[in-house]
Formats: structure tokens, sequence, C-alpha cells
């Protein structure tokens, strides 16, 4: 099993009071209420974190996308992903952006030229995440709902021909039109950086990702452990309809984790700033998650009718615990929590976001080197065995 | 009182749905973002005296959603071809909110078909300094107390059951008028360079309470329509067909007789 620590970097300096006046932290949440002293220390001590982790023995640090919201303050992943590579010379560490929403963009070759320069920089570590955001970032950016699954096919391949053909060649599609594509620098890896695709999981995605011209890891996020695992196993049956076996580093679980010296305490100090994660900075009206056109009819009639949408109910941590969207604990109780669903769906890739909501420093530093020492050895073995038996 | 009748025309291989009713001068209804579900008074009011024609723009309603439909230029031209299409001659066209918008849109390109409209709080316009409502953000329950400026017609639409039918022609309805309205949110920058092409007599109805599209809106189109006229409506939000019925048709019907006799 593979480890990477993920950071959203949340604002978690908020007057949560005054925020809760407003429909949503996302798009509509004055950004009077962000102080950018405060925001600049915040940086310095959430990439700090994410090297903490590095030099702890994590696999990869990620960094993600989204705008206009206290839920996260990186806008440009790209900005952070640099300095990561930089700290994390001479070590194996790889840097998944997870990813990059190319819907939103009018000239997805910027991601092309971008990601190609993180490769070259980090000599050939970058991991290449395409998502589509998620609905806020079509209020957030203007961008069409209704062209988001078009627009994300189109550019991502747009982003591999421009990766993995001569150019200048010419690209006419429906939503991007290039005269001149010609991209410098070219990557370092070869045929280009591996692809993840974070999702929540919807059909349409999984048959994607799954495609034998693609097998893209398909990472999971902020789902109840029940959902993760029935969606590995639905990208599993796809690829054997596909006609191949799909490995178990092709499934990933992107999951929030908090440890501490024993069960009790892990949860009373979590508590607080992971039910500030699901009801404040994740909460989001139906109007805002879900934009007309972002989710296909039958989607969307789906989702109204069960209701299901975690970012719109106010959950307690019992909720959470019982739906298991958070792995919180002793080494011991998270370890086992992280064996069960592997023992479920033989998934490889473990994203661990190690900071969520309100949560302080110190207790972030506690909990990841806890992680690190205490749980990470144990569950490292996982799967590895079987891959060597299959070689 | 004429029961309207429903027909399908092609256009461009996509299927029209559009109901008819009463006999006169043909008279095209364009309706707003949330559609007909249900057949106005307001409706029966005009088909006493016209033969009135509502359709179901492309993508709304009964009509068929076709690839072809990107932006409102492509409801503009849709709405030309079908006006042909019909044969009835030059006809009048009343046209509300997207309706009013896909109407002027339509007449910029060629204003011959229309002897008159009447544009009712149209979309399609931006005012500088005086923000529009935002339909797509809204709640289900500001939405409905957004539109009226009588809290009483909000409380019914609140109150009337959703039947899952009626369900889904919403979400096909929202997802229509996003395709057409989402970015720029509600306008399109390069109409107001082109209104002094419509000839045609043009008569505004606005309400003074409107919530989406502020009266401020009227003043705008009046700047740069040549031929056009305000009838305000006091104490009135963004539908003054449901909320005045009697006064519109009445303003529809004097206008009519002004300027086609």
């Amino acid at each position: 099993m593979k480890f990477h620590a993920f950071h959203l970097m949340p604002y978690r300096h908020l007057d949560m009071a005054e925020a809760g006046k407003y429909r949503s932290y996302w798009a509509v949440l004055p950004n009077r209420l962000y102080d950018p002293a405060a925001g600049a220390d915040l940086y310095q001590e959430y990439i700090g974190q994410l090297e903490l982790a590095a030099r702890l023995g994590f696999d990869g640090v990620c960094v993600n996308e989204h705008h206009q919201t206290a839920y996260g303050l990186m806008p440009a992943p790209n900005l952070v992903a640099s300095i990561l590579i930089d700290r994390t010379r001479g070590m194996n560490t790889r840097i998944p952006i997870i990813g990059r929403a190319l819907p939103l963009l009018n000239n997805p070759l910027t991601v092309a030229e971008e990601y190609a320069m993180l490769d070259a920089l980090s000599h050939g570590r970058i991991v290449a995440g395409f998502v589509r955001g998620i609905g806020c970032e079509y209020h957030a950016s203007g961008a069409n709902p209704i062209y988001s699954h078009e627009r994300f096919h189109e550019a991502h391949d747009l982003i591999i021909r421009a990766w993995t053909e001569p150019g200048p060649f010419e690209f006419e599609g429906e939503q991007y039109n290039f005269k001149y594509v010609n991209t410098w620098p070219r990557c370092v890896q070869r045929p280009h950086p591996p692809v993840w695709i974070p999702s929540q999981g919807s059909a349409e995605t999984i048959e994607w990702a799954a495609h034998p011209q693609r097998k893209y890891p398909f990472i999971i996020t902020f789902s109840p452990v029940e959902s993760v695992m029935r969606f590995h196993e639905l990208y599993k049956q796809q690829a054997r309809n596909y006609g191949y076996e799909a490995d178990g580093s092709q499934l990933g679980w992107a999951v929030p984790v908090y440890v501490a010296e024993t069960d009790e305490i892990a949860i009373r100090e979590s508590a607080q700033h992971i039910e500030a994660l699901f009801n404040n900075y994740l909460y989001m009206p139906l109007e805002m998650i879900l934009p007309p056109g972002y989710t296909s009819v039958a989607s969307l009639k789906a989702i109204l009718a069960t209701k299901k949408g975690m970012t719109t109910a106010k959950q307690t941590m019992q909720d959470i615990l019982a739906k298991g969207t958070f792995a919180v604990g002793s080494p011991e109780t998270v370890r086992r929590k992280i064996e069960e669903a592997h023992a479920k769906s033989g998934f490889k890739v473990l994203v661990t976001m190690i900071q969520f909501g309100t949560l302080p420093d110190h207790l972030v530093r506690k909990s990841t080197e806890l992680f690190a020492k205490e749980v990470m050895p144990k569950l490292r073995p996982l799967g590895e065995s079987a891959a060597r038996a299959a070689e | 009182m004429a029961q309207p009748k429903s027909e399908t025309i092609e256009i461009l291989g996509a299927k029209m749905h559009l109901r008819r009713a009463g006999k006169g001068a043909p008279l095209l209804f364009l309706h707003g973002a949330g559609g007909v579900p249900a057949w106005l008074p307001f409706h029966d009011a005009l088909s006493e005296h016209f033969e009135l024609l509502v359709p179901d723009h492309p993508g709304f309603g009964a009509s068929d959603t076709p690839a072809w439909l990107k932006n409102i230029g492509d409801a503009a031209f849709c709405y030309l071809d079908l006006i042909e299409a019909l044969k009835l001659g030059r006809l009048h066209v009343v046209g509300t909110s997207l309706g009013g918008w896909i109407a002027a849109e339509a007449a910029v390109r060629n204003c011959a078909p229309f002897a008159t409209m009447t544009l009712i709080a149209p979309a399609g316009l931006r005012v500088t300094g005086v923000p529009a409502g935002d339909p797509f953000i809204w709640s289900p329950e500001e939405h409905a107390r957004n539109l009226y400026h009588d809290q009483s017609f909000a409380e019914r639409a609140l109150a009337a059951p959703v039947t899952p039918e009626l369900a889904d022609l919403q979400i096909k309805n929202r997802f229509a008028f996003a395709r057409l309205a989402w970015q720029p949110r509600l306008y399109n920058p390069d109409l107001e360079r082109w209104l002094h092409r419509i000839k045609t007599p043009v008569q505004l109805v606005w309400g003074n309470e409107d919530k989406l599209l502020p009266a401020a809106y009227a003043q705008a189109w009046l700047g740069k329509l040549p031929r056009a006229r305000l009838l305000p409506i006091p104490r009135c939000g963004h539908l003054p067909q449901v909320e005045r019925p009697d006064e519109v048709v009445s303003a529809v019907r004097s206008f009519i007789r002004e300027n086609a006799p």
C-alpha cells in the first residue's frame, strides 16, 4: 500500500459565527472574512505539515484546487506543488496534484504546460490529477455546468495529445479549438505523468477511467466507507467487462485521518474540527453543489430522491463515525479500519487528509507522526504479497 | 373558452411542441425560464381575441433538446425557422423574461415577421451597477418569493403539490435555461449593439417591484429600441402576466390595435 498525505489548506481562522450568516462558505462568503496576514502564516504552516509528512516517509504529498472558498486556499495548486518539489529535493516523494479542474479553464493547454514544468522541476515525480471541479466552482468561474463533461473529456484528450503527439498540431473540438498545439517543455515521465481521477463515484466516470486505454487510478473522496468499497467494486466490475482485472494500484481512498494515543483522546481532540469540515466548510445548498448539467438528469433525480448529499445535511461526530467518512482513533483502531477496508476492495492507494477543518498545527503534527510511525509500517505490506505472487 | 390543441413541428430535426388556441390575428407567446407547465388564465384571455400560439422552446417542456442548441442565438434562429414553417404571415409576439430575450434576439436578426412585440420584463441586457437576481443560486423558496410582489402568489406556488411529472419538467427546463443563460448570467453582451435593428413597435411591460430584473432594466431597453414605449406596473413583480393578467392582456390588445389596425 502507498501512502499520500493530502491537504486542502482551509482558512482555519474563520469567524464561523459571522460566516454562518451566508448561504455557504463557497462563492458567496465575503472575502473580508479572510485576514491576509493570518492567511500568509497558514501557507507556511500547511506547507510545513506536508514537508513533515514527506520526511516521515509518506510516498506522496498531495495538493488540490478550489476556488473562492474558505474550504481551501489553493486556487493555483501548482504553485504549492512547485514549493513541495523543492522541499523534497533528493527524496523519492511523489507530488500528486489531485487535481486541476479542467472544465473551468478556457485554455486547458496551460495545464499541459504547467504539469510538464512540474514534471521537469521534480525530475519526474508528479502525478497529474484531473477533475471537473465541484458544483460551486461553476458559480465561481462562470463555466457553464451544462458542458462540464464535454469540456472535461475534450480538455483531457487535448492535454494527453499535447504530451504524446509531436507538435505542432491542430486541435479542433466542440469546446476548444487551437491552431497550434506545441507544448514546451515536454514531460520527463514517458509517455506522460501518471494520471489520477479523484471522484465522488459517478457511473460515467468509472466507465471512462477504467477503460483499457486509460486504466486511471480512481480516488474516491470523502465518502462513507461502504460507498467507497461499492465504487471500488464497480470499478473492478467495469474492468472485468473490459476484459482485464483491475489492480489495487488503480483503486484509491481519500479520507480524513486522525490518530492519537487512545480512541477516546483521538475523538475528543478531533471532534469539533471534523464537524467544522463537514458541517461548515463543506456545506453547500443543492443549488450550489449540483448546478444544472453538472450531473446527468438521471443522476440528479437519483440524488434528489435519496437526498443522500452529505454536504447538505448537518452531521455530528457520531454520524461521521457511523458512516466511516473519517478514520479516527488509536494507531491500533485506525490500522484496523484501513485493513478492513483493504480486505474488502484490495485498494492500494491511500490518501490521508492530515489536516481538516480547524485542526491546529500541533495536533496535525502529532497525529501525522503517530500515523507514520505506528500505523503506516504495519499497513505497508498490504497488497504487496499479492502483487509479488502475480509477477 | 378555447381549449388549446397540441401539435408538433419539426425544426432542424428537433420536434417542437406547440399549443394553439383561439381565432384572430396570430399571436406568438414565448415563455419564460419556467416554461408553460400549466395553461394560465392569461392564455385563455389572449385566445379570446387572437390565434394564440404557445410553443415550448427547444430544450423546454415537451420539445426536444437538440444538440444544435448551444446558445441564445440558436434559440432565436430556431424561432425564425418556426415562424416560416407556420406560414401565418406577420404575427404579433408576446415574450416574457427569457422568452422576451429570445424574441429580441430573433428580431435583431430579422424583424420583418413581427407586426408588434410586447416584451414583459425581458432578460438579455446588462445594466452596470444594477445587479440582476440570480435564479441559479436561489433556493426554491427564495425563487418563489422573489418572483412575486404579492406574496400570496408565492405562498400558493410553494403550497402547490409537485407531481413527479412536474418535478421532471422543472429539471428539464432548468437544464435548458442554464444552457442559454448561465454565462453571461441572463444576458448577451452583443445584443445591445444591435437593438436599433428592431424597427417593429415594441411595448415593454415591467413590474416596478421586479426582484429578478429590476425596473431600471426597462430604461436600458427604452434607450436602445427605436420604437418602444414602457408600461410600468406598480406593486408587481417579475411575472405581471400572473400577478396582473387583466392589465397585461388589455395592454397587449390596445398596443396591437394602435399599431396594426
